[in-house]
């Protein structure tokens, strides 16, 4: 390998890493805040490449129905529950957020050629139709068992997974797609030429990131989302609803992954089944973090993108193979340094 | 003093966990602007009482509050929003985040109905405990037991209550503290808010209290006005056993 | 009766079933083969999962194992099946061990990702092997010779596959009904007090899991010899996946929802297949979409799955006799060396605590006589449990000596200091609600037997079982519940659940038992009757230390009382001088002046 080769590898690992960093950060979030492992949080990639590339064909993407139908599911259980208790005034406001939002944007896309729009306007109805599907998800599959244990909340999440993984062959049909450059081109730097779609992907992934920072260390929701983290009955005892905090961070986590989907799909073919794969490589991110710090999951995440750009140069047949390997050493790592108490869950 | 309006009666109040009944038909009435204490040793139910008040524990009879009824589907949420607020024995502080960060969440619930406005209220508070105001940098977790107990009375205020419910406040510290903690809680009185005192130090909590319950495994066997309980060997004999009758 | 039968009539039809399906059947036979084959995987998901409460997405990987070793091995060095079942099965007990070693130290969430790791690499490891054909495979797999005669059709291959699965179905039967059997089930939601009644819990969730990954790896090498074929495919983690689900929709804690579960999935899977593609108008394993919905229907609304659902239809309509519960006489198990009475057993010396910035305990001493009741008093707070939990290896002290029997236990951890001689109870009642009274109390005597897991699944520990149980049986008449032997533990009066541990503390055949509040929630008669046992006790030699809020209960009974306030000690007496000491009082009604 020479010079130039490395760094053309190294390039691709730091770009693939920003965005298993994002996806890393989402899913300590949503294990800090739910104790649900987000095994889903890969398909939300897909749905977000996937969605944004029917909208650039022209066509209908079928996430939109899928929304109508979650939310119609929602106004329906949480209907049920406030006639139950008499409590009308709930009515309006869930009402409007699962089924108006909804109804709204097909209204509006059965009149907008959406294929001539501008990619900004673009991604923006994307996020619209794919983010919300985040807390209709956790209200239906983990609001009800919000307090059962950690492992059947993973139970549930490897099931979701699969639900989404069938809707998006439903969907999206077996071919992969790809998405324009957000602008075409590169730039040379000495030896190196970056396209202009990698110095997006780090940009924003900067962004997000210093965005999720602001988030949490700035504003009340942040903070209070963090606070159910560290203690569950203390933020309730505030007036922090549990349930709020989880699709809030369920919402974080879509908006994350949905994201992140629309940045990588004009440098990679998306199917319906990547996004698995990527959310997994997230995830050993974050398990190098240990599922609760965020700079160690980032980090971790980094680590795992250059190791497969490394490996797919030296080994490329074996490159996931190496990628979940290093999951081992990892656990071993965590397992010899963390003294876990044996306090039952 | 009993021309004050009612501000929370629970009537026949019983709580059980699975098969086991932790309260039994427990009655109180706690009035605007007064100081309630509730006394008895330890498994007495004390805890269990607040907590249901609270909505964390579900349970029968009736609960009514400002002329509402708190029935089991009233959550925690939206009885910190009634302006109730229940200072825990554990405390559950946010023990990785800052003083002042925990403070302003003890807010959440105004900030979340549009109330922006608790600079003053944090300012108050910052009065009532100087020391909070020195710590406020400092993450909750580092702090001592005293220290901590007094974010957790001063978090509470920031939500304004109506009905602070504080839960053994002495638990485990010094008594130079305790008489610093009691001595704000006599003060919350002149500040509009009645309070629910549940103590094992029963002559502090009856000195600062208008009214007390004695509690003995899940039953009142005492109630009175606190400077007659004060003086009732009734309330050493649950204590300590020394009757030796049951 | 009726019930009775259902057993060897479900026996006798699956053996008859190869010999009336006729040749048109085909098809149903294979299907039988391919349940059997899923089924034997999900029951080692029952040991993991139900009763164990870990899990893992992995176990198509081991049946890769299985399937790779023994198709390699045959195919490439014309090897014997019956040796390749052994070095598949070597090969998945090392990998189990280790992964086990790893994952198992940690929160019970490592584990599941762990092994979704493992799955994915190992089946792209699968498909980049040359010598294992890459993705397209390896054929011309021998098939298995059974007696000369080799097992070619899906008929006779059925036999092998069958006997399989119900040796494993009785084995792990026999392994739950036994003294490992009871450690395990006390993992899920019991390891602090399985820890202190001598139970090595890490090993026994390592062992699960390596029986759990034998299962799959048998049910690999099975499939080899059946298709005499194999690919990448039926390894990959979606089937992982799979096969929890079957696990978990017939009844994860139910040996046969493991059938159930394979059965339901299995003939679903072959109709949707046909089915959804149609409705939907394209091709794809659509029948996903309706697994995962059940799955999270079932999660929500039948977290044990569908067996015990059919089990309670069945009870009504087949009500059984009522199961004769006994409990054998058998000879009774030998007892360890007491020491004299007056001898000091437990000697506490500066015993400090911290947790983090907070001082539990701060160096406190005392100590405990044999035949002499200690009782340990103070306000809430005061450090009592965390006291206990120092001195009987829970959470070890930061500072000081706790010295039992003449030797240094602390910083041992709690099943080493159990297994020296002393018992405990906890103040929050740690029983195993679902299981009966009589098998709380056996886990109590889990030291003093030590047949395993391989004797039990082959039914070699049946004496020492009678004698652990008798041992039991007559603990619980000692402290007066015989009458409650058979009852699940969750349904008694929490006051009475406090008695069924100090029956199970006693099964371990202690000479120090530490009683944390006995007398919570009696009735003034119980009360009396618990009095009388402790003194009973006392007599015969045992030293008892006891936390109590009880005060007529403790100044009754105790010999010694230690007063504690703030984690220190405030006064050490006689029950009349504690009860006299102006400072006692202070501390227990408190006063700011």
């Amino acid at each position: 390998m020479d010079f130039q080769i490395a760094l053309l590898l190294g390039q691709d690992g730091l770009t693939n890493g920003a965005i298993y960093a994002l996806l890393a950060l989402a899913l300590v979030l949503v294990f800090a805040v739910t104790r649900v492992i987000f095994i889903p949080q890969g398909e939300f990639v897909a749905y977000g490449a996937l969605t944004l590339a029917a909208l650039q064909a022209g066509k209908l993407p079928a996430t939109l129905w899928m929304v109508v139908a979650l939310g119609a599911v929602v106004v329906a259980v949480d209907g049920a529950i406030a006639l139950r208790h008499g409590a009308m005034r709930r009515l309006p406001r869930m009402l409007a957020l699962n089924l108006g939002i909804p109804l709204l944007l097909w209204a509006l896309l059965a009149h907008v050629e959406t294929a001539g729009l501008s990619l900004i306007a673009q991604i923006a109805l994307t996020l619209c139709i794919v983010v919300p599907l985040g807390p209709m998800l956790y209200r239906l599959a983990y609001q009800p068992i919000a307090e059962a244990p950690v492992l059947i909340l993973l139970i549930v999440s490897v099931a979701v997974h699969v639900v989404l993984i069938g809707l998006g062959l439903l969907f999206f049909g077996a071919e992969g797609t790809r998405t324009p450059a957000f602008s075409e081109g590169s730039l040379e730097l000495g030896a190196v030429t970056l396209q202009y779609q990698t110095l997006w992907i780090l940009a924003i992934s900067a962004l997000l990131i210093l965005a999720l920072y602001a988030f949490f260390g700035r504003t009340l929701y942040g903070k209070a989302l963090r606070a159910t983290a560290l203690n569950r009955t203390g933020a309730r005892l505030m007036g922090i609803s549990t349930t709020m905090a989880g699709k809030l961070s369920f919402t974080l986590a879509a908006l994350i992954g949905a994201f992140s989907g629309i940045l990588i799909s004009p440098i990679t073919t998306l199917y319906y089944d990547s996004g698995f794969l990527i959310g997994l490589k997230g995830f050993v991110g974050a398990i190098i973090g240990g599922l609760v710090s965020y700079p160690l999951a980032a980090a971790g995440a980094l680590l795992v993108g250059f190791l497969e750009s490394y490996s797919s140069f030296w080994a490329s047949a074996y490159k996931e193979v190496i990628v979940f390997t290093l999951i081992i050493p990892v656990l071993l790592w965590r397992s010899l340094t963390s003294h876990h108490s044996e306090e039952e869950e | 003093m009993s021309a004050r309006p009612v501000l929370l009666e629970a009537k026949d109040l019983s709580v059980s966990y699975g098969k086991v009944e932790a309260l039994h038909k427990v009655s109180l009435t706690i009035r605007e602007g007064e100081i309630v204490t509730v006394i008895g040793p330890n498994g007495a139910g004390k805890t269990t009482l607040l907590s249901s008040l609270m909505g964390l524990l579900p349970g029968q009879g009736e609960v009514v509050y400002l002329g509402r009824t708190l029935g089991n589907d009233v959550e925690v949420e939206e009885r910190v929003g009634f302006g109730l607020t229940l200072v825990p024995e554990k405390r559950e502080l946010f023990a990785d985040m800052s003083v002042a960060d925990n403070l302003l969440l003890g807010a959440f619930d105004r900030y979340r109905r549009g109330d922006r406005d608790f600079d003053g209220t944090m300012n108050e508070v910052y009065g009532i405990f100087p020391r909070l105001r020195e710590r406020a940098a400092q993450m909750a977790g580092t702090l001592s037991g005293g220290e901590r107990q007094m974010l957790a009375m001063g978090r509470a205020l920031m939500a304004k209550p109506k009905l602070l419910m504080l839960d053994e406040p002495s638990l485990g510290l010094a008594p130079l503290i305790i008489r610093e903690i009691f001595r704000v809680v006599a003060s919350l009185r002149e500040m509009g808010v009645s309070v629910l005192l549940v103590e094992q130090n029963a002559r502090a909590a009856l000195q600062v209290a208008d009214f007390g319950y004695v509690l003995e495994t899940g039953e009142v066997s005492l109630e009175g006005p606190s400077r007659e309980l004060e003086n009732d060997p009734r309330v050493i004999e649950a204590y300590l056993g020394l009757g030796g009758k049951h | 009766m009726m019930r009775r039968l259902l057993l060897p009539l479900f026996v006798i039809a699956l053996a008859l079933l190869p010999v009336v399906l006729p040749e048109s059947a085909e098809f149903y036979v294979t299907l039988l083969n391919y349940l059997g084959l899923y089924a034997l995987v999900a029951l080692g998901l029952v040991l993991l999962t139900g009763v164990g409460g870990l899990t893992s997405f992995g176990q198509a990987a081991f049946v890769g194992v299985g399937a790779y070793a023994t198709a390699w091995l045959t195919t490439a060095f014309g090897w014997s099946p019956w040796l390749t079942l052994l070095v598949a099965v070597a090969t998945t007990t090392v990998v189990a061990l280790f992964l086990g070693f790893i994952t198992l130290r940690m929160g019970g969430h490592y584990l599941p990702l762990g092994t979704i790791a493992w799955g994915i690499s190992l089946y792209f490891l699968f498909g980049n092997i040359e010598a294992f054909g890459g993705h397209t495979g390896l054929g011309g797999i021998p098939p298995v010779s059974l007696g000369g005669m080799e097992l070619k059709s899906g008929r006779e291959f059925y036999y092998l596959i069958w006997i399989a699965l119900m040796l494993g179905v009785v084995a792990t039967q026999n392994l739950l009904d036994s003294r490992d059997g009871r450690a395990i089930r006390a993992l899920k939601g019991g390891v602090v007090m399985a820890e202190a009644m001598g139970v090595n819990t890490a090993w026994y969730k390592i062992v699960i899991f390596t029986i759990a990954a034998q299962f799959a790896c048998v049910s690999g090498w099975l499939y080899a010899h059946l298709q005499r074929f194999v690919n990448p495919t039926p390894f990959s983690l979606t089937q992982g996946i799979e096969y929890l689900f079957m696990a978990v929709i017939g009844g994860v804690g139910h040996v046969w929802g493991a059938l159930l579960g394979a059965g339901l999935i299995t003939i679903l899977k072959q109709w949707l297949q046909d089915l959804l593609p149609k409705l939907l108008g394209q091709s794809g394993n659509f029948e996903v979409i309706v697994f995962g919905l059940v799955m999270i229907f079932v999660l929500h609304r039948a977290r044990d799955g569908l067996w015990p659902v059919i089990v309670r239809l069945v009870e009504k309509r087949l009500p059984m006799a009522v199961r004769a519960n006994a409990v054998e006489a058998a000879d009774a198990l030998p007892r360890r060396e007491r020491p004299a009475v007056g001898d000091t057993i437990l000697d506490v010396q500066q015993v400090t605590k911290r947790f983090g910035g907070l001082t539990a305990n701060n160096s406190v001493s005392f100590s405990v006589r044999a035949g002499e009741v200690m009782a340990l008093i103070g306000p809430n707070g005061a450090g009592k449990s965390t006291m206990f939990n120092c001195v009987s290896g829970v959470n070890p002290p930061t500072e000081g000596e706790v010295r039992f029997l003449g030797q240094r236990v602390d910083g041992l951890a709690s099943r080493e200091i159990a297994r020296r001689g002393m018992s405990r109870t906890f103040q929050h009642v740690r029983l195993l609600p679902t299981m009966s009274v009589l098998d709380n109390v056996a886990i109590g005597a889990h030291l003093r037997g030590s047949r395993h897991f391989v004797h039990a699944s082959c039914r070699l520990d049946r004496d020492e079982e009678r004698r652990l149980r008798a041992e039991a049986a007559r603990q619980i008449e000692r402290v007066g519940l015989a009458e409650h032997m058979f009852d699940a533990a969750g349904s008694l009066p929490l006051g009475k659940q406090r008695i069924v541990e100090i029956a199970r503390a006693l099964a371990a055949d202690p000479c120090l038992l530490l009683l944390d509040e006995p007398a919570a929630g009696l009735r003034y008669l119980e009360k009396q009757s618990l009095a009388e046992l402790l003194r009973k006790l006392r007599g015969e030699g045992m030293g008892i230390l006891l936390v109590e809020h009880d005060m007529d209960f403790v100044m009754g009974l105790a010999d010694r009382i230690v007063v504690m306030e703030f984690g220190e000690k405030l006064a050490e007496g006689l029950p009349r001088q504690i009860q006299e000491d102006p400072k006692v009082l202070q501390a227990y009604l408190g006063g700011v002046e």
